[in-house]
């Protein structure tokens, strides 16, 4: 089931429910008293949460053996990288109002702005190489070891929420725990190997 | 009794002033229809109307600014104990009860006194004062306050010379504030002013806003408010007054002395180390507007901080 086109369809579709939500309560006005505060949160929200589902996609295939997870893992990191764009477009373009000033200033003064910047600009690249062609390009070996970015990215991402609560940590903490958990078991998976070959 | 008891139609329904206001200047779509509908209907906002108050004497404090309409002031709301999201103390904070209610106002006071509602009610004649409220966050609204000056409740205890500081505590009972467990700042909230920042004229005990009492989450029945300060020195739901020899504690400054400074006069030229205070945006508008010092009052306050370091004393 999880090899047909259409399941790949479906979760497309339920990707971009959240985005046709947050449409939808524009169109209607319902944005909050503040609704550019909360289009960023929303969006924010939903970018941490495929970035932590794309860096899900390999422990769970290999934990539970459901190889074919792999066929979503790039729309799962190409959302997240969606949902990270309207992100900072809001606060760049809508907050901000293309003011550099302000912007510059902010990216020299605010530590969570940095995280975050930092966050998105990882993204970019895997973005950008995320076709068959550019793996193809680059080698797959390379294109693998450019990809490992996206560790960089969900730790940064979770700094940035969490440098940017003012005292409910609650949220970030949890971010945070999934995404050591999601890293560690990387580690764990590099040391075991290396133990194994040391051993062989 | 000054608080009559309504009879008839609930105030909130006479006067959906959502419809008044264009807060979605942005989102031109917005049928207002259907959104005055809305707020008709939804209960929450049946069940948050307060009591209309008698009539209010007219301020001179007052701004002519545009007010922010009565469903962006109780709908987006910083009251930790009752949830750290903004529309958490609108939902959650429904069922507080505010009535019995006892302020205590004591201390280094010659007549310390505790005081019911309906007493404070009768101090002084209610004003009602449009004042500018400017969060530490970056957003602004224009309220339409109903009290006093917080001098005259002061004057009845009679402070004694001893007297320098104020100390305000705020109610806090887990019972009722299940959410406060996750409020990640130590509870009860508690505030504080100078005593000459407390007797100014502008600062004001509030009973309540928009010609009704207060709702809960916008701190029923008896609030501070300052407005030359970022909003999180205008404490909620007041329950005890104790005028003190020395600077008191305050809740933000504890949990952050770095961030949040005792004085927390509104200031554009001192950023929060995490975001500008250049600017703010004022609820109900797209684009920010500059913020100013002390918020605006600075012709009226700035004379009480004559020769002192305002980037040292934040």
């Amino acid at each position: 089931m999880l090899r047909s086109r259409w399941t790949k369809a479906a979760v497309f579709l339920l990707c971009l429910a959240p985005f046709v939500r947050l449409a939808w309560r524009a169109y209607t006005g319902d944005l909050t008293p503040n609704p550019i505060e909360f289009i960023t949160h929303f969006t924010g929200d939903w970018a941490i949460r495929f970035v932590v589902a794309t860096l899900a996609i390999t422990p769970v295939r290999k934990l539970i053996h459901v190889p074919d997870l792999i066929r979503f893992r790039r729309m799962l990191g190409l959302f997240a990288f969606f949902y990270a764009s309207l992100h900072f477009a809001t606060w760049f373009a809508i907050d901000k109002g293309f003011d550099m000033h302000e912007i510059l200033d902010d990216f020299s003064k605010r530590r969570f702005i940095i995280a975050g910047l930092v966050g998105y600009l990882c993204m970019l690249p895997l973005a950008l190489t995320s076709t068959k062609g550019w793996i193809r390009r680059l080698g797959g070996r390379r294109w693998q070891l450019l990809h490992r970015l996206v560790y960089v990215t969900g730790i940064a991402v979770v700094v940035h929420y969490y440098w940017l609560v003012k005292s409910d940590v609650r949220l970030p903490l949890l971010y945070g725990s999934l995404v050591a958990i999601l890293l560690g078991y990387r580690v764990a998976v590099a040391l075991w190997t290396r133990r194994v070959r040391a051993v062989a | 009794m000054l608080i009559k008891k309504s009879t008839d139609i609930p105030y909130s329904e006479v006067t959906p002033k959502a419809l008044y206001f264009n807060r979605r200047k942005f989102l031109a779509a917005v049928p207002a229809a259907f959104l005055g509908a809305r707020e008709l209907l939804s209960p929450s906002s049946r069940a948050l109307a307060g009591t209309k108050l008698p009539a209010l004497t007219k301020s001179p404090f007052s701004t002519s600014e545009p007010q922010t309409s009565y469903n962006d002031v109780t709908h987006y709301n910083n009251y930790y104990e009752f949830g750290t999201s903004k529309d958490g103390p609108a939902k959650n904070a429904q069922h507080f009860k505010t009535d019995p209610w006892t302020l205590s106002v004591e201390g280094e006071v010659a007549k310390p006194r505790k005081f019911s509602v309906d007493d404070l009610m009768h101090i002084a004649p209610l004003e009602e004062r449009i004042y500018r409220h400017r969060c530490v966050e970056g957003w602004s609204i224009v309220v339409p306050w109903a009290g006093y000056s917080l001098s005259a409740l002061l004057k009845q205890v009679e402070p004694s010379p001893k007297a320098k500081f104020v100390a305000f505590q705020t109610y806090y009972d887990l019972g009722q504030m299940p959410e406060a467990k996750y409020a990640g700042i130590e509870l009860p909230y508690v505030e504080g002013l100078r005593i000459d920042e407390a007797m100014h004229p502008l600062a004001m005990l509030t009973m309540g806003m928009y010609g009704e009492t207060l709702p809960p989450q916008d701190g029923a029945p008896v609030r501070l408010t300052v407005p030359w300060k970022y909003g999180f020195k205008s404490a909620k739901s007041l329950v005890k007054i104790k005028l003190v020899e020395k600077q008191p504690p305050a809740t933000w400054n504890i949990t952050n002395a770095h961030e949040y400074g005792f004085y927390s006069n509104v200031n554009p030229a001192v950023d929060h180390p995490r975001w500008s205070q250049a600017t703010e945006r004022r609820l109900g508008e797209f684009r920010r507007r500059p913020t100013l010092p002390f918020n605006g009052y600075a012709d009226q306050v700035a004379s009480l901080y004559t020769g002192m370091d305002l980037r040292k004393f934040y």
